[in-house]
């Protein structure tokens, strides 16, 4: 939480951020359209999105400055979040056809 | 009875209780997404035949969306940072401009979708795997962006009645509708890549 002496702070970085994202998606639209191959498209595609959004969860969200127990509770999600996404793929592997 | 701890943080945790329901609520929202994304992994890979989505989407009109979502995450904390100064005037100007925000993504997923719908051959969620998956993936998205739009019309109306009261819970209000409405943000940064790039 902030309080009154430090919100033009808060406010220049917001506005540092808001820039950063406008370029970042220009960025991903612009390396989409160089034929990467797939591996690499989604590579490159998924480390901007990471950048992203961890831009807006630390600056927008205020994880930055974030009590204990908020990021207890999200590594816990982030655990089970790729938990979620792996599974499927690990026990689906021999049906992987296209890349 | 008061509800204990809304202005004023728990000394245990540090933290006020909408606070702590907010990021649990959005725990949760990880996981209904990641659910989808992960059901989107394993259609995609097992699909020979899965289409580009450059060339089935309208790229020029999500990027578009992207850009208006985007800055109305910037007028949503902007709002809560009127409101830090005690600057409630500001605060209805930006908190305005987020719903409008929210309007302006959900005109252009119109005109998306109407697109869709009137191809020929129409583009529906039974056409294949990823129509289905681009239509259950974006249309929940947009969903989330009507809840949002309406949590923050609520604290330009109605809602507004508290920051006469108790300014620092409606304050703490605000931050936490910003929370949501930043999730939102958040996750259409990964679909718009997913669905609509590679």
């Amino acid at each position: 939480m902030a309080d009154h002496v430090d919100i033009d702070k808060h406010v220049r970085t917001y506005m540092i951020v808001f820039g950063s994202l406008l370029v970042l998606t220009v960025l991903t639209v612009a390396v989409a359209y160089l034929d990467l191959p797939v591996w690499g498209a989604v590579a490159v595609a998924l480390f901007i999105a990471a950048v992203k959004g961890s831009l807006v969860a630390c600056y927008f969200m205020h994880l930055i400055s974030e009590k204990k127990f908020i990021y207890l509770s999200l590594a816990l999600t982030i655990f089970f979040f790729i938990g979620l996404l792996l599974l499927p793929i690990l026990t689906d592997m021999d049906q992987i056809t296209n890349l | 009875m008061e509800i204990p701890y809304v202005d004023s943080p728990r000394p245990d945790t540090g933290l006020t209780n909408g606070k702590i329901g907010t990021w649990l609520f959005l725990a949760s929202e990880v996981m209904l997404f990641g659910a989808l994304f992960a059901s989107y992994i394993v259609l995609r890979v097992g699909d020979p035949n899965w289409p580009d989505g450059r060339e089935v989407l309208n790229i020029p009109l999500a990027f578009l969306n992207t850009v208006v979502l985007i800055s109305s995450s910037v007028t949503m904390v902007m709002a809560w940072a009127s409101l830090v100064r005690k600057d409630f005037a500001k605060f209805r100007i930006f908190q305005t401009l987020t719903v409008l925000g929210g309007v302006g993504f959900m005109v252009i997923k119109f005109i998306e979708y109407s697109a869709k719908f009137h191809h020929e051959p129409p583009l529906l969620p039974s056409t294949n795997n990823f129509m289905a998956v681009y239509f259950t993936l974006t249309g929940l998205h947009a969903f989330h962006v009507l809840c949002g739009m309406a949590i923050n019309a609520y604290f330009i109306g109605p809602g507004a009645k508290l920051w006469k009261t108790r300014p620092q819970w409606f304050t703490d209000r605000v931050e936490h509708a910003g929370l949501f409405w930043h999730f939102v943000d958040l996750v259409w940064i990964f679909l718009f890549p997913v669905l609509y790039l590679l």
